[in-house]
């Protein structure tokens, strides 16, 4: 590469003055159509909802520090862990997974001045605060305690006016998660800088556009099925309701039709941000690159014929049950592929390990560890054993907390300079990983336990001989709770005090990291050019590149 | 160390080799997401369809013992008014791509009409049908099913009626611009053969 880059100059920062910029924080809770406003106004939002969640949850393990059922009442036991899951799912993993990072960094991935549809954009994020309040308020109605599964007919009679609520926010939240999802796949297929086919996309496009197709395809089928269950409570028909001659196991097939995917719609893009981080930090090129791109859409096509598993005890026929069990073993295959060539990514790599890679290879330790206790739920007999155990809880929870969780954090520390234009101070972001990772294994290993030997998941009481592990996890989730003081604390304290943040600390090569921290409104000064293939760390042309800086350029800069 | 990887500068290129610097005039991708958009409003349908087709499956008798017979005449003529108004909507767009704006008011008109006919068909038979909503599982099937196709119904002849409004605009609709006249048009098929489905599984196949 012998391109001449013309001469650099400081571009003054969109928001310059300092009136401007006390007015600057307005924009956050405005109806804004710049996808940046919006990726940020879906952080904030969902991570409150992630607090509000967590508080749930350290109820719900201060309840069981004991055996006798004795902080709160058994019913609004039964509501907590139903809203905690509830707001863990919706308002929290699939809003920052695809909401935050997929509306903040696909145009910048991909070079565009914004999304297709900015004002749909903004409609979709503005029906997360309404979906969300609308969801606690139903505390005061006698919150809904079926579970986030909300089986029927167990649903029909427990607390019907939080049960209406809550069918009422799913559909919210779901229409919201839909709408995004038509417009990630339309910026993704049409929006993309010249030069950069789809085998040169960064490997998070691929990642959106392949959960962008399960939210596309899934999300509808539970929003048929709350439609049926909605009339079931409110009108009384009986879709679901075997005593007027309905099939309740109709609901749960619509259910896990939808809920199955949603594991990849959470998941998907936080493989995506893992393919990115990885490279960066360990000046590598990425290992594996369409080996990764394309096994985001065989698991998107798999996780879309596995959901009976979930219903192994649901009276399903044997056959059926092996179909399903061996479509859900085959999906460790293209899961496999992933992590193997994530490994090799940072074999040999010259490695950084800042928070961002911490929580990013922190990732790929527990979310192999929720994999492979996926791999023995996929089993039949095995299922049957620990079916509504505390062992299926500490899967979801290596897989959803360990996975997501811990990959949302990886790509905050990663992204905090150029969404704040801050450094973000790394020692506090240690102390956070380190706490993060001790509390969560102290209080969800045990509970592989507690599951193998019975003790049953949403029931306020139990055995005393559970008791030992109980406290375990208990503790273990107070020392969770408290490690996200030091993350509060660290983007509050760097949002004002940080370092000022180049444009390129982490030295990539992806787009974003080519025009200022944060980017002016609609991102470039020039509309971008891909010149080098996303992850070519390490070698001589990148280096040159990054020597250079950016390396975006016009055809007619060339000449 | 961050120094050296540091690339203190930004892109910024002189404005005259920067094409399209300053306010970016987007493409339009809307087709494109309507069609998206329809992919999902098909599988909420496809969801119930195979929820009824569960439900007529498990049960003994199909429809159950006691349902009253369905009356085909009416929903019969409702549906040729439903398919042929596809076929009429198409001329509107056929004329907007000649700029003949006035082809495009009537055709829309027409389909409008159409729409409307088939939606006070509809009433006419529910509030003429011997079952109720809550009278067996094939009964509330068949309300929520239509009932919900219905309003799908209604929100294409919003659409419809909407392009008829602004069409009164002079220039507004053109041989180059006329998302709103495909996108209702899109829709409107959409809304059609979803109703084909529906007709077959629960008047034909019942
Ligand atoms: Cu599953």
């Amino acid at each position: 590469m012998t391109q001449t880059v013309p001469e650099q100059a400081i571009v003054t920062p969109a928001h310059g003055g300092s009136t401007e910029s006390k007015r600057e924080w307005r924009k956050y809770i405005s109806f804004s159509t710049d996808h940046k406003v919006i990726g940020i106004q879906y952080l904030v939002t969902s991570f409150i909802f992630y607090l509000i969640g967590g508080f749930l949850a350290t109820l719900v393990r201060t309840e069981l520090a004991t055996p006798a059922s004795d902080l709160v009442s058994p019913d609004l036991y039964n509501g907590l862990f139903t809203v905690h899951a509830t707001v863990m799912i919706f308002l929290w993993i699939v809003p920052a997974a695809t909401g935050a990072f997929g509306n903040y960094l696909i145009p910048l991935l991909i070079g565009a001045r914004d999304m297709a549809f900015p004002k749909l954009n903004a409609v979709a994020f503005w029906m997360i605060p309404p979906g969300g309040i609308l969801l606690m308020s139903s505390f005061f109605f006698g919150a809904p305690g079926s579970g986030w599964t909300s089986y029927p007919p167990l649903s029909l009679v427990d607390n019907q006016v939080g049960e209406a609520i809550w069918i009422l926010s799913v559909l919210i939240l779901g229409t919201s998660s839909i709408l995004g999802g038509v417009n990630f796949i339309v910026t993704i297929l049409k929006m993309r800088a010249p030069g950069m086919g789809l085998n040169q996309m960064p490997l998070f496009c691929w990642a959106m556009l392949a959960a962008s197709c399960l939210i596309l395809v899934s999300t509808p089928v539970l929003a048929g099925a709350l439609i049926l269950l909605s009339f079931d409570l409110i009108v009384g028909t009986s879709f679901f309701n075997p005593t007027g001659g309905g099939d309740p196991i109709v609901y749960q097939h619509m259910f896990w039709f939808y809920s199955h995917p949603a594991v990849y719609i959470m998941i998907l893009p936080v493989f995506g941000l893992i393919s990115e981080i990885l490279p960066v930090h360990s000046r590598k090129p990425i290992f594996g690159y369409k080996a990764i791109a394309y096994s985001s859409f065989a698991i998107s096509f798999l996780g879309l014929i596995v959901w009976a598993h979930h219903m192994f005890t649901s009276g399903t026929p044997p056959w059926l049950r092996m179909f399903f069990m061996i479509n859900t073993m085959i999906i460790a295959v293209p899961t496999g592929i992933k992590v193997f060539s994530w490994l090799a990514t940072i074999w040999g790599g010259k490695l950084r390990l800042n928070s961002a890679m911490l929580f990013a290879m922190g990732f790929i330790s527990m979310f192999v560890i929720g994999g492979i206790s996926g791999v023995m739920v996929a089993s039949v007999p095995f299922d049957i054993h620990v079916h509504d155990t505390y062992f299926i809880v500490a899967h979801l929870h290596y897989v959803l907390f360990g996975g997501s969780v811990f990959g949302l954090y990886a790509g905050i520390y990663h992204w905090f300079p150029k969404m704040s234009g801050r450094m973000i101070n790394e020692k506090l972001g240690k102390a956070h990983f380190i706490l993060t990772l001790i509390g969560f294994n102290i209080c969800f290993l045990p509970m592989h336990k507690l599951g193998l030997e019975g003790m049953n998941r949403r029931i306020a009481d139990y055995d005393p001989k559970f008791a030992v592990l109980n406290v375990v996890s208990t503790i273990g989730a107070y020392i969770l709770a408290v490690s996200t003081f030091p993350f509060i604390f660290n983007v509050l304290y760097s949002i004002f005090k940080g370092e000022k943040a180049p444009s390129n600390p982490w030295g990539g090569l992806t787009f974003e990291w080519q025009t200022t921290s944060p980017p002016p409104h609609e991102n470039f000064a020039v509309d971008p050019v891909l010149l080098i293939a996303p992850y070519e760390y390490g070698t001589e042309e990148a280096k040159e590149i990054i020597k250079a800086g950016p390396f975006l350029a016009t055809a007619a800069a060339e000449g | 160390m961050q120094s050296s990887i540091d690339s203190t500068s930004v892109v910024n290129y002189p404005a005259e080799v920067a094409h399209g610097s300053g306010h970016h005039a987007h493409p339009d991708h809307r087709i494109l997401g309507v069609i998206v958009f329809l992919i999902a409003e098909a599988m909420i349908f496809l969801g119930l369809f195979t929820a009824y087709l569960t439900f007529r499956a498990v049960s003994p008798v199909w429809p159950p013992a006691g349902t009253p017979e369905l009356e085909l005449l009416l929903p019969g003529v409702n549906t040729i008014i439903l398919i042929s108004s596809s076929f009429v909507i198409h001329n509107a767009d056929v004329a907007v791509k000649k700029n003949d704006v006035k082809g495009l008011q009537l055709w829309f008109a027409i389909t409008a009409a159409m729409g409307a006919i088939f939606l006070v068909g509809q009433l006419y038979e529910y509030f003429h049908l011997e079952f109720g909503l809550k009278t067996n599982l094939f009964a509330s099937t068949f309300y929520v099913l239509t009932g919900f196709h219905g309003l799908h119904v209604l929100f294409g002849l919003v659409l419809i009626l909407g392009v008829l409004w602004r069409s009164r605009q002079p220039n507004h609709y053109s041989e180059t611009s006329h998302f709103g006249v495909e996108a209702a048009e899109i829709y409107w098929h959409f809304v059609d053969v979803v109703w084909i489905v529906l007709f077959i599984l629960l008047y034909l196949l019942k």
